[in-house]
């Protein structure tokens, strides 16, 4: 990677907790102190942990509506143009506009769609895929998908200080703390 | 008689048995990919799934060189083998989503031990139901032409036609299957990742892990998303199986043409789907030592919902027989009297049989808690909706509204070899998930067990 000037040295500190509620405690902690930019990594999700760490993000549900909306839209104009303009075919003089026939397919794009905005916006806004990432060079973070809880402190934080963070880390009862070099 | 109240946990919420901890739950889970070597069972039915595997291969290979005729299928009964088993086979993708979905909404948090297993079942029951409609077209390699797509001819499908409605279903209840396993998976991916040893291994899980590394606003996000897949596929279930079942009732044939199809379809997918998801995991669990994450109470309850659904089916062949007679319909009491009675009626006996009347027994307990019990009736009623997809499209076909124009219908060495080698197909897939995939979501286990170890003990008030 191409060294930036202006870039603090260091990705951020991170500490290692063995119990989810102490990871909990310490996210609590950091917020309140007044940390900004702090994130947790834990092996399964843990509820109440992202309004505690007051990184809340509730745009899935919406993408998932729209792109449901829109994906039966144009599932639904797609059979009306074929059938009625593009290839008419006169069975029993039924009317081409038959609507109600058109329903299941329309109900199944509806859902593709949703379904790929869904998976495809939940990847985009949480940066994924990724191949790598600073944190994956952090001493024992293998363990954050089996048994550990981490909470990290990013260096772009404005309050953060190499020092002063660490000991504040240390002071939340982490079993370890380290930090993430980029 | 008093009444005490006491502090302990019912036996209902006991899901995780043995002593456990994070570690040695994802330890479980995983070394059964990373670590350990298959037991010899794993490699007696990998053979047998390869052999059908084989002979699918010659199957379908003989009939792109010859055509359509090897099978059975002929003026009356047009639609033979290929369409029983597709409707089978579908029926039995179906419990995967279902136990899935349904259960993740209605927050069951038994469907944990059970959900991968059965979503990975859906996702090869539904690649096999695939084939069938696809080899049945005659000329298989131009399927792409029921596939809306701006040709040079300037033709397009029917949009009235069912039989479109299921390419349309069909495909998409295959995607959304393949979106939500696999983002089921992420996470048990980016675990395995960590703990492979294996270059390949590593490098493979990192790729399909995509960098998960289980950042709380990720997870926040992956729950919401995951969440909505299952409420996206739960309706999405419902409409694949009735688009199926309207490919029949749309029709004016005797004995397809009733409004009971589409719900009785659907009850008899799910019947069918659980009891493969238990002829699958029986096996399983016990080869691989799963018993404290997949318990005799989780086999109760697929037991329970197995009996329920079969309730519904039974109720469905009492419908038809009864609309037979109501309707006043003479060629519809004709079908039904030709059910029972005609040169198909043994197989319609062995279908009340193996539907009907073998499930009643799932209303005993020491049946619903003994494996061997539940084994055997899996596979009873397994074998009971293949008897009645066969019912239900050769009685109504081999004899119709005029007598000049009836016909028998045997399926030939081909139907047979076809049908098999889709099992084989079928449990080849299985088989190497098991090995080389995670059988349990590990993720979700230990989400389980977080919300297990910190819920306070029910209060229960005991009678004494």
């Amino acid at each position: 990677m191409r060294k930036d000037p202006t870039r603090p040295p260091h990705y951020g500190m991170i500490a290692q907790f063995s119990e989810a509620e102490d990871l909990m405690n310490a996210a609590k902690k950091a917020r309140e102190f007044g940390y900004e930019k702090v994130e947790a990594y834990t092996p399964y999700a843990l509820e109440g942990l992202v309004d505690v760490l007051n990184n809340r993000d509730d745009r899935v549900p919406w993408v998932v509506f729209w792109c449901g909306i829109i994906g039966a839209a144009l599932g639904f104009l797609m059979q009306c143009w074929i059938s009625i303009v593009d290839f008419p075919m006169n069975v029993g003089g039924r009317p081409n506009f038959s609507w109600p026939s058109f329903i299941p397919i329309t109900f199944e794009c509806g859902i593709l769609s949703a379904a790929f905005g869904a998976v495809i916006g939940m990847l985009v806004m949480n940066g994924l895929p990724l191949p790598h990432h600073p944190l994956f060079a952090a001493p024992n973070f293998e363990s954050a998908t089996r048994d550990k809880f981490f909470l990290c402190i990013e260096s772009s934080d404005s309050k953060y200080d190499r020092n002063e963070t660490r000991r504040f880390l240390e002071g939340l009862g982490a079993e370890t703390v380290s930090e993430v070099n980029w | 008689m008093k009444t005490e109240t006491l502090k302990h946990k019912t036996q209902e919420e006991v899901l995780i048995e043995g002593e456990h901890n994070y570690a040695t739950l994802t330890d479980k889970i995983s070394d059964i990919v990373l670590e350990q070597k298959p037991p010899r069972q794993w490699f007696i039915v990998f053979g047998f799934a390869f052999f059908g595997l084989t002979c699918l291969m010659v199957a379908a290979g003989w009939l792109f060189i010859i055509g359509v005729g090897i099978w059975g299928v002929n003026i009356p009964v047009g639609w033979g083998f290929a369409i029983i088993n597709f409707v089978w086979w579908i029926g039995i993708g179906h419990a995967g989503t279902l136990i899935s979905a349904i259960l993740l909404l209605m927050r069951q948090r038994w469907r944990n031990s059970i959900n991968r297993l059965a979503e990975t079942m859906t996702l090869f029951a539904v690649m096999c139901a695939g084939m069938f409609p696809i080899l049945h077209l005659g000329r298989p390699w131009i399927f792409y032409w029921l596939i809306p797509y701006p040709n040079a001819l300037g033709v397009w499908p029917q949009f009235r036609s069912p039989l479109v409605w299921d390419v349309f279903a069909v495909t998409t209840y295959l995607t959304v299957s393949l979106l939500f396993w696999y983002v089921g998976l992420i996470p048990d991916l980016a675990t395995l990742r960590d703990k492979a040893k294996s270059k390949l291994g590593q490098v493979l899980s990192g790729i399909f892990a995509l960098g998960w590394r289980g950042a709380a606003s990720h997870w926040h996000r992956y729950e919401s998303a995951y969440l909505l897949l299952a409420g996206l596929s739960t309706p999405l279930v419902v409409s694949v199986h009735s688009v199926v079942s309207l490919d029949f009732a749309v029709s004016i044939i005797p004995g397809w043409h009733t409004t009971i199809f589409p719900p009785y379809f659907v009850a008899g997918a799910i019947y069918s789907g659980f009891a493969m998801v238990l002829t699958l995991v029986i096996p399983i669990r016990k080869w691989w030592h799963l018993e404290d994450l997949v318990t005799m109470r989780h086999l109760e309850w697929m037991a329970r919902i197995m009996l329920a659904t079969g309730l519904i089916v039974f109720y469905g062949y009492l419908v038809e027989a009864f609309y037979g007679f109501y309707s006043g319909n003479p060629y519809e009491w004709f079908m039904i009297k030709n059910r029972a009675l005609g040169p198909y009626s043994n197989i319609y006996w062995a279908l009340i049989l193996c539907n009907g009347i073998m499930p009643q027994f799932l209303w005993i307990k020491s049946v619903r808690n003994s494996i061997a019990w539940l084994f055997f009736l899996s596979l009873v009623v397994n074998t009971g909706m293949w008897l009645e997809r066969f019912v239900i499209v050769i009685t109504s076909l081999h004899r119709d509204y005029m007598p000049s124009s009836w016909g028998m219908y045997t399926p030939t060495i081909w139907d047979w070899l076809t049908w098999i080698g889709t099992f084989g197909f079928f449990l080849t897939g299985m088989v190497l998930f098991v090995r080389f995939l995670p059988t349990i979501p590990i993720a979700e286990i230990k989400h389980l067990f977080h919300s297990m170890k910190h819920e306070k003990p029910k209060e229960v008030e005991v009678k004494v």
